[in-house]
């Protein structure tokens, strides 16, 4: 039977750790986006023609592009960085001597490093309201995306957390695969506006349609079928649960 | 001292190099006792342990904790198992109290603020509850680590290494405490190579060296055993023989007559009983000497002997 004082327990301590630390987690995420909004959607975006954004705004364009890349920049670091310092610090032995499994460690660990990427997400959400004026064309499929996001990459970050044997390597998928992806994957622009064969090559890059899918429960319209994004967020979730579980089993990486 | 709560049979583990760290281990731990396990580094101590705790998955073998089978029931066995590690493992920027309602989060205990107090009272701790852990000394951190351990009130509990480099004050301190948990009714095992913690705590001792159990047996028929007390006197003269009235004490003569050895007892006392009388009556025989030292074996004795013993064995 589930062990769920150990799984809040765990998740308690995730989320102390990060409020411990709230003003620079915050902060930080919160600068950046704001500058972006700021300079590509005040500034540049002033230039842009709106008929190339079904008829939103350049700041509201990218507003969802913007919550994509924090939300799988902090839900991939937050969850890394949340199982590899107890590895690191040898106070993993706690977590492989409790009475919790991989139910609980999810719940904890993932739960944890995905409701701080939301709280970011959600003030980065309210803060480009000072400078953007967007709409959210359906706002409970939204959360549910969000949420949906959130999650998988926090999976896929305790993946990361995992398999990464020093800082260098915590380091490496968000920031040499992740962040390019999602630049690349239409957060500041639409694939119509690429020549081909940009166009086809955008839609092999898998953040392309988390992107779109987002922007879809924003605007309403997107540059693919929201089935297909939300369809491939699930299956995305479904294979690092499956991997997570996998290494539960096996011990890889977590026990000798 | 009550039945078997830990069963270990033929417990093996060989890392992915190749190193057989335990091989074919067999050890029965009953309720209540202080069980010892000593070893020099490398024996295979913690990683007995961490086959127990769930931290190592062991190549062969079986482990029954309270009747059960922990590959099986592994949330039962490790609700009623603490475990102290060696190194000093936690949020070293969190605090103290923090840390320990965690660990007793962790193992599905529900909150209680009491009984948090009295874990960080019995330990010193109380007056530190609000303290970052990095803030602490060596010592504190330790009973930290001890008091995470205690949080969800194991009924086993694994300490090892509690005293490695720490000072002389501190062993004590934390002997004390240990004798504190055994009053409790707290089963523990501790693995040390100081082989003066296992004398001054311990009602059974185990010796591993290679991964294998060399003994297993009740300290004091260690002791009794193997124990024995060596006296040198002096003499003022040599003497050419001994005499017949003392034929009847393991004696022997040495260094030309000037030195009477006595080589006997069973770690019973019987050695300095017989030294005293050996003192008194050979006075009275008109054996003078100038000078007498006596010396005990320890543990450490039996303990280099054996290990000793298991390397020309394996030698051979």
């Amino acid at each position: 039977m589930m062990n769920w004082r150990g799984a809040t327990a765990i998740l308690k301590n995730e989320l102390a750790r990060f409020f411990r630390t709230a003003f620079g987690s915050i902060l930080s995420p919160v600068l950046t986006t704001s500058l972006y909004i700021v300079v590509f959607g005040a500034a540049i975006g002033g230039q842009m023609d709106p008929s190339q954004f079904g008829g939103a705004s350049y700041g509201a364009f990218i507003v969802p592009g913007l919550i994509m890349l924090t939300l799988l920049s902090e839900s991939t670091s937050n969850a890394s960085f949340g199982i590899y310092m107890p590895k690191f610090t040898g106070a993993i032995y706690e977590l492989l001597s409790a009475p919790v499994g991989v139910a609980e460690t999810i719940f904890g660990f993932v739960g944890a490093a995905a409701l701080k990427s939301l709280i970011i997400s959600a003030i980065i959400l309210i803060t480009a309201r000072v400078f953007v004026d967007y709409e959210i064309a359906h706002p409970v499929l939204a959360v549910g995306y969000v949420v949906m996001v959130a999650a998988s990459f926090a999976l896929f970050g305790f993946i990361i957390g995992l398999w990464a044997d020093g800082f260098e390597k915590l380091q490496i998928v968000p920031l040499l695969i992740l962040m390019p992806l999602t630049f690349l994957g239409g957060t500041f622009y639409s694939v119509q506006m690429l020549a081909e064969p940009w166009r086809t090559v955008a839609q092999f890059n898998p953040i392309f349609y988390l992107i779109n899918g987002l922007r879809w429960t924003f605007t309403g319209s997107s540059d693919v079928p929201i089935g297909v994004a939300f369809g491939f967020t699930l299956a995305f979730l479904v294979l690092c649960v499956a991997v997570i579980a996998w290494i539960f089993r096996t011990g890889w990486r977590l026990r000798e | 001292m009550g039945g078997p709560i830990l069963d270990i049979r033929g417990l093996e583990k060989t890392y992915k190099g190749g190193t057989k760290a335990l091989a074919g281990v067999d050890l029965t731990i009953n309720k209540g006792e202080i069980f010892a396990l000593l070893g020099p580094n490398g024996a295979g101590k913690t990683t007995l342990i961490g086959a127990i705790c769930g931290l190592v998955n062991p190549t062969a073998g079986s482990i029954h904790a309270f009747g059960q089978n922990t590959a099986k029931s592994w949330r039962e066995a490790r609700r009623k198992i603490g475990l102290v590690p060696q190194e000093l493992s936690f949020d070293m920027f969190d605090k103290v109290i923090r840390q320990v309602r965690y660990s007793r989060g962790m193992f599905g205990c529900p909150p209680d603020e009491a009984r948090i107090e009295e874990v960080l009272r019995s330990l010193s701790l109380w007056d530190k509850r609000d303290a970052a852990i990095r803030e602490l000394s060596g010592g504190m951190k330790r009973r930290v680590m001890i008091a995470k351990a205690l949080a969800h009130d194991p009924e086993l509990l694994f300490l090892d290494e509690p005293t490695a480099g720490v000072d002389v004050e501190l062993r004590r301190d934390m002997w004390r405490q240990i004798d504190a948990l055994r009053a409790a009714g707290v089963t523990i095992i501790l693995t040390t190579h100081y082989i003066e913690e296992a004398e001054e705590m311990a009602d059974r001792v185990g010796v591993i060296n290679k991964g294998r159990i060399l003994l297993v047996d009740d300290k004091d028929a260690i002791m009794a055993k193997l124990g024995r007390t060596e006296a040198h006197f002096t003499l003022a003269t040599p003497l050419a023989e001994i005499p017949a009235a003392f034929a009847h004490y393991p004696l022997t003569l040495e260094e030309g007559g000037m030195r009477l050895v006595y080589r006997g007892g069973d770690g019973t006392g019987k050695g300095k009983r017989e030294v005293a009388e050996l003192a008194q009556t050979l006075a009275g025989a008109g054996v003078a000497y100038t000078g007498l030292e006596t010396r005990e074996s320890t543990l450490e004795d039996i303990f280099v002997d054996l290990v000793e013993q298991g390397a020309q064995e394996q030698a051979a």
